[in-house]
């Protein structure tokens, strides 16, 4: 019996010796061999768009030099809570390859760039870069993305036909907005299309509303960041969320609201039966592929304010592809990154996914061939009336906002309780991540 | 370490403990203590320490990167959330009224499986089938089961003329709809911890009592009751146990949602780790662990106690 047994326990020892050395000896690649360098970009399956982003960007740099081959890695998990968990697994243990997709902004603060990530400040294609993008990917002591898609405008998805029909016009004021709304609803159609069984959705209005907050105190990020400002108190943040019980309120919504997808949001704004769809510019692309009949029935507006004259557009970053800080081959990744950052990148990324909104690098154009929603962000972007979302302004930004205002769009809490609950909730975050001043 | 079976003069050993004290004392010897070593290892590097690091984590501030002491700033701040004490009371609810269901539907459906009826083993089979299947995948099939417009359930009613609610969409119906389904998913294994208990009671007692003129009812309330006492403290400590920490299929079915109407204390959590609060979701298993041994040890020794007064 023992003597049996002994050699078998050893041997199962021996087992787990080799399987935990075989999960040490994982990541980094090495080339001490002569020949090209190759650069792992390590990628999420769950977007589509994004992973043809990402194959039209290595195989346009793979084909104009022979020095490095760009290799897309497109395993990672589907969902994005699991790959942000993965994500930053694999920056602590330094087990990233040599470059990542990841957000920029707010988002990108998690990751404790100083230490994880390579920083490209003293990169010549930096300064090729906008500003307000380059504020979305730096911290105090570095810069460490280049952008991979373009930046787009949130606000109303609204249906053209159906607009004509009623003879409405865009609306400048929330007010006018309302009394759009009030007429679409009279006629028998759903007013606004809300989303709620994708919870994420239910943030648009609330994060798009932030132009007017710009619009009124272009400091208003910073002091918020400091925790001068809060949502609750604030008479003209508070709208944000106001605006979404007043939608509630007036009875404007789809019957299936509380379970309808994104999917069903974009179908009854891009063939008519709703009215407005509050939405982020990236989902044209969705229209553009599942309804193509309707994607120039579909306008954009962004959420009008008090004032006439100062109906702007809040505008969201495009990811952003970084590197970690361990990488082998810095030079050949600042080499791409550069690449990445010039027009022939933007040229790249233009054929991939057509035309999508505005580049945030120097020299790059929009074809002239833009689907109408890319087309009604252009008067916004030519007179400057834009800002970046407070996410790309302030690195505070609480978590269950998709929560609070699912609450507030269904009219379980009011617009100024779910702003209280919000300003709470971010103050875990800000603490989170250990700020001055909360 | 399957393969280092046991021989059949240890296994007779191991079934008849007690009666030859000596010959036990022989069983420690064939196996040497090192044999514990790698068992303990595993356990000890998987499970012990990480949980009283956790107890060490609960005070500080991590992030993947560095650790910063921040002593009962956690604890407070989890008191304080908002959406905490709603977590809370609908553990509590979920946890009692699960436990309660499989205690009452598990022993009917143990009766009627135990007694002579038509197709039993089938109907036996049906029973416990559902705790086979995956949490996940019995989520899944709720989900759109319960879809309020092309849910089978509401086209079902529907079609009888009734208009059916938004079964995980309305905040005060979704807890509840997910503890139908937990209590469908769960009652196969309490029903099957009542036959066991059920057939172990020796048919002598009601013959005794049928002689004596006891009803259908009297032998249940008087017989049958008491004697399964031993299944029952079973089934409420374990559904209760699974009940306050369940999050599996609420997290399939409605994430915690609408809002906040169905989050758990075992939602909370996840969400604050997904969110990179590690510290903070650390003491929110802390809590977690306290609650639910605050909850069940006591019960456990009052319902041991009772038992041993039988």
């Amino acid at each position: 019996m023992t003597r049996r047994a002994r050699p078998i326990a050893l041997a199962g020892i021996a087992v787990a010796g080799i399987v935990l050395a075989g999960c040490a000896g994982g990541g980094g690649s090495s080339d001490d061999t002569e020949g090209p360098i190759t650069l792992k970009w390590f990628q999420g399956s769950g977007v589509e768009t994004n992973i043809a982003t990402a194959d039209a960007l290595a195989e346009a740099f793979n084909a104009s030099q022979s020095d490095i081959i760009v290799e897309v890695d497109a395993s990672g998990p589907s969902d994005s809570a699991a790959l942000d968990n993965l994500m930053k697994t694999r920056l602590a243990t330094n087990e990233m390859p040599d470059m990542f997709w990841y957000n920029s902004g707010s988002l990108l603060q998690a990751l404790s760039p100083d230490q994880t990530m390579l920083n490209i400040a003293d990169t010549d294609f930096v300064s090729n870069l906008d500003p307000a993008w380059v504020a979305a990917v730096s911290t105090a002591d570095g810069v460490f993305g280049v952008p991979v898609q373009t930046a787009g405008g949130g606000g109303f998805f609204y249906n053209i036909p159906m607009y004509e029909e009623l003879g409405l016009e865009v609306p400048n004021t929330w007010d006018e907005f309302l009394a759009n709304a009030d007429a679409i609803k009279d006629a028998g159609y759903t007013a606004v299309e809300m989303t709620f069984g994708d919870a994420w959705t239910s943030q648009i209005v609330t994060l798009a509303d932030f132009y007017n907050i710009w619009a009124s105190d272009n400091d208003w990020a910073a002091k918020y960041t400091a925790n001068e400002v809060n949502f609750a108190d604030d008479p003209v943040a508070v709208q944000s969320f106001t605006k979404l019980q007043d939608i509630y309120d007036g009875g404007y919504l789809n019957e299936d609201f509380a379970s309808a997808l994104l999917n069903d949001g974009l179908e009854a704004v891009a063939t008519g039966t709703a009215g407005h769809y509050p939405m982020l510019g990236f989902a044209q692309a969705t229209i553009a592929t599942n309804w193509p009949d309707n994607i120039d029935d579909v306008g954009f507006f962004g959420i009008p304010g008090e004032n006439a004259d100062e109906h702007g557009m809040t505008i969201w970053m495009p990811p952003a592809l970084y590197a970690p800080a361990n990488t082998e081959h810095p030079d050949a990744v600042k080499e791409f990154m550069a690449f990445v950052a010039s027009p022939a990148g933007c040229d790249a990324v233009t054929g991939a996914l057509g035309a999508t909104g505005a580049y945030l690098v120097e020299g790059c154009s929009v074809p002239d061939e833009a689907p109408r929603i890319v087309a009604d962000w252009g008067p916004y972007f030519d007179s400057g009336m834009i800002a970046p979302a407070l996410e790309f302004l302030s690195p505070v930004k609480g978590p269950n906002l998709m929560q609070i205002d699912v609450e507030v769009g269904s009219g379980v809490r009011s617009g100024e309780s779910g702003a209280e609950l919000y300003d709470a909730d971010a103050a875990k975050q800000a603490q989170q991540l250990g700020l001055e001043g909360w | 370490m399957a393969t280092i079976a046991p021989s059949d003069a240890t296994e007779a050993v191991v079934t008849s403990p007690g009666k030859r004290p000596p010959r036990r004392k022989y069983a420690q010897r064939m196996y040497p203590r090192w044999f514990l070593l790698p068992g303990a290892v595993i356990f000890f590097v998987l499970f012990i320490a990480p949980t009283f690091a956790s107890f060490y984590y609960a005070f500080t501030r991590w992030t993947l990167f560095d650790v910063e002491f921040i002593g009962f700033d956690n604890f407070v701040t989890f008191f304080t959330d908002p959406q905490l004490s709603k977590g809370f009371t609908n553990t509590l609810i979920f946890g009692t009224l699960t436990s309660g269901l499989k205690v009452v539907l598990g022993l009917l459906i143990g009766v009627l499986l135990t007694s002579e009826i038509w197709a039993r083993g089938y109907l036996r089979a049906v029973v416990f089938f559902p705790v086979l299947v995956s949490t996940v995948g019995v989520g899944i099939t709720f989900q759109a089961l319960m879809d309020p417009y092309d849910g089978l359930i509401n086209r079902a009613l529907a079609v009888v003329g009734i208009d059916g609610p938004g079964w995980l969409t309305n905040p005060d119906l979704a807890l509840y709809s997910i503890i139908i389904v937990d209590v469908w998913r769960g009652v196969g294994l309490a029903a099957l911890i009542y036959m066991a208990g059920l057939v172990a009671i020796p048919q002598e007692y009601y013959e005794a009592a049928k002689v004596d003129g006891a009803g259908a009812w009297h032998r249940f309330r008087n017989i049958t009751l008491p004697l399964v006492r031993p299944a029952t403290t079973t089934v409420i400590i374990l559904s209760l146990i699974g009940g306050l920490r369940e999050f599996q299929l609420i997290w399939v079915m409605t994430g915690g949602g609408p809002g906040f109407a169905s989050d758990v204390l075992a939602s909370v959590i996840y969400k604050q780790y997904a969110y990179g609060f590690y510290g903070l979701s650390t003491a929110g298993n802390v809590v977690l662990f306290v609650v639910v041994s605050a909850v069940i040890l006591p019960l456990f020794w009052w319902l041991n106690r009772k038992q041993t007064d039988l």
